[in-house]
């Protein structure tokens, strides 16, 4: 909390070299652990975030909390303004054509839930097809499959190959007349891949079927347009993407979101109501019932301001670069394999050790302040499909360093001393 | 590196390369199967009693070295106890790995759990096989789970 003053003077860094500057912008990261700087590799789990977002989020509740879109005074005009101006910011950040178009969720997992139980209710019968991929985040099999088993649908696979990328000529043959939708992950949270969505999406509306984008492992890494992909839905949370936890974003197109049914019934997503009848609101208020996290979307909105200062287009050669590097280092560990090698790929890289069990090697790195995720990452069908029963994860972000590398390959080598 | 050394001990990493009693058992009194959900540890371990005594304990699975080792250290201190002497070092080895311990707990080969204390998050994998063997001698078949 010490160091606000100098954090709201973000430039727009032009260059590589200047995101790296960003780092001092996440207080967060200057502690220790365990005696030893702490190295946070652990950004696929959750990201850590700018003071600029901390600072949105208090003086929110320090200068304007109030409910939202009910009250005439003030104050309630005034957050009123502050959240919706966050679903403009979320607009402009993935490109939709509408801000009715911008839905807020709790998260990535909540988007999935709304449109699988709203979508997905309203147009699966018995018989159809629903199509996710190999490489999916549980979030992104199991309301889809909860789906099946109530519509006695089938939830269809597409397979990928030993590098981890999605096998295309498989997809083609997997779209049917029954496929009432398609879900896929833009970037996949375990193996980094970044998927051809706009080539999918493709192949998918030649027949008529809408997709479902999972962004949450993409938000942080790419600039994402939503119109260019021609994406259905999509769909990612704040707090992967340097904001708060508990608040996220749905996008659909508004002629989709216009035939859906509501998602909860409550407040706020009504035009009136009697015992008798209550007709319901419009897009994006038909989805949003309650209260929402109202502080959490004006961190959001803070996150994504900075994001767009920072530069996704800088953020993404300066990872791909730190990616190639600890890629190449990682693959100097004797024993070492990298789980998942696809030709496109985000920042995260999944690995096991020969002979040592990946919680093993958390546990050391933990104990050289270095924090990566280390299991399954609820992506159990990932380890099935590559043999593993689970992975250590480094995955980074803007403010991770090519030392931070270094530090990991370090302890990598103690790992295997240790249980030598 | 002094308390990785305390998780890590010799005894530990010995059970680990080259767990005893590891193989599944065909003609065991009951198997049951024990699985951590969060890391997906996952052991299967059988138990032979006979007159109120265990005859015989093994498993199969995979896991991490603390979980693994403790199965194997399990299996060895497990064998010939009664159901009751066996209780008594399951709830030992509890107190022990939850930092709860008497020194009275630290018997044998279990001391070198000890250190498991110190690591919270590694306190399931250590207790794992224990928590499927006290299933498997309530009676219980099928599976357990650490959550």
């Amino acid at each position: 909390m010490t160091t606000g003053t100098v954090i709201q003077e973000i430039q727009a860094p032009a260059t590589t070299m200047a995101v790296a500057l960003c780092r001092h912008h996440f207080p967060l990261l200057r502690q220790w652990v365990n005696g030893k700087p702490l190295i946070y590799l652990d950004n696929a789990a959750t990201s850590q975030k700018p003071q600029v977002v901390i600072d949105a989020m208090m003086r929110y509740y320090q200068e304007e909390n109030s409910n939202i879109h009910r009250g005439v005074h003030f104050l309630s005009e005034r957050a009123t303004l502050a959240y919706e101006d966050v679903r403009r910011k979320a607009k402009m950040f993935v490109n939709a054509a509408h801000e009715r178009e911008i839905i807020f969720v709790r998260g990535t997992t909540e988007g999935i839930n709304l449109v699988a139980g709203t979508y997905g209710r309203t147009t699966v019968r018995e018989g159809d097809e629903i199509l996710v991929s190999a490489m999916e985040h549980h979030s992104n099999i199991v309301p889809w499959q909860m789906l099946c088993e109530e519509r006695r649908a089938r939830l269809r696979v597409i397979p990928m190959n030993d590098r981890g990328e999605l096998e295309l000529e498989e997809y083609r043959r997997l779209l049917s007349p029954r496929t009432k939708i398609v879900a896929i992950a833009h970037v996949s949270n375990a193996l980094g891949t970044i998927n051809p969505v706009r080539e999918m999406v493709a192949l998918a509306h030649e027949r008529g079927i809408p997709v479902l984008v999972d962004g949450a492992q993409a938000v942080p890494h790419l600039a994402v347009d939503v119109r260019s992909l021609d994406a259905d839905f999509y769909t990612f949370s704040s707090h992967k993407m340097f904001g708060p936890t508990g608040v996220g974003i749905l996008y659909g197109k508004t002629a989709l979101l216009e035939a859906m049914p509501p998602y909860q019934g409550g407040g706020d997503m009504i035009r009136s109501v009697t015992f008798e009848k209550t007709l319901y609101g419009e897009p994006p208020y038909k989805f949003e019932a309650g209260t929402p996290n109202i502080g959490g979307a004006i961190g959001l909105g803070a996150a994504i301001d900075y994001l767009q200062q920072v530069g996704l287009h800088a953020v993404e050669s300066f990872e791909h670069e730190l990616l190639r590097y600890a890629t190449e280092m990682l693959r100097t560990v004797p024993g070492l394999r990298i789980i998942g090698t696809a030709a496109e790929k985000a920042s995260v890289l999944s690995f096991v050790l020969e002979g040592i069990h990946p919680h093993d090697i958390g546990t050391i790195l933990d104990h050289e302040g270095i924090a990566v995720r280390t299991g399954h990452h609820c992506a159990q069908p990932v380890m099935q499909r590559f043999g593993v029963p689970a992975t250590a994860r480094a995955s980074f972000a803007f403010y991770n360093t090519k030392e931070e590398v270094d530090a990991l390959v370090r302890a990598l080598h103690k790992v295997k001393e240790v249980l030598a | 590196m002094s308390s990785l050394r305390e998780l890590y001990q010799e005894v530990i990493l010995d059970h680990n390369r080259s767990p005893r009693n590891y193989r599944a058992m065909e003609d065991a009194t009951r198997s049951v199967e024990g699985y951590n959900p969060f890391c997906g540890d996952h052991y299967t371990v059988y138990v032979k009693v006979e007159d109120g005594r265990i005859k015989d304990v093994s498993f199969i699975g995979a896991g991490c070295a603390i979980s693994k080792a403790s199965a194997s250290v399990m299996s060895s201190m497990m064998k010939g106890k009664t159901i009751e002497e066996a209780d008594v070092l399951y709830r030992s080895f509890h107190r022990l790995v939850k930092g709860e311990g008497a020194e009275e707990d630290a018997v044998g080969k279990l001391a070198a759990f000890a250190g498991v204390s110190e690591f919270p998050a590694r306190v399931k994998c250590a207790s794992l096989a224990w928590h499927t063997l006290h299933a498997a001698l309530q009676g219980g078949g099928g599976s357990v789970t650490t959550e």
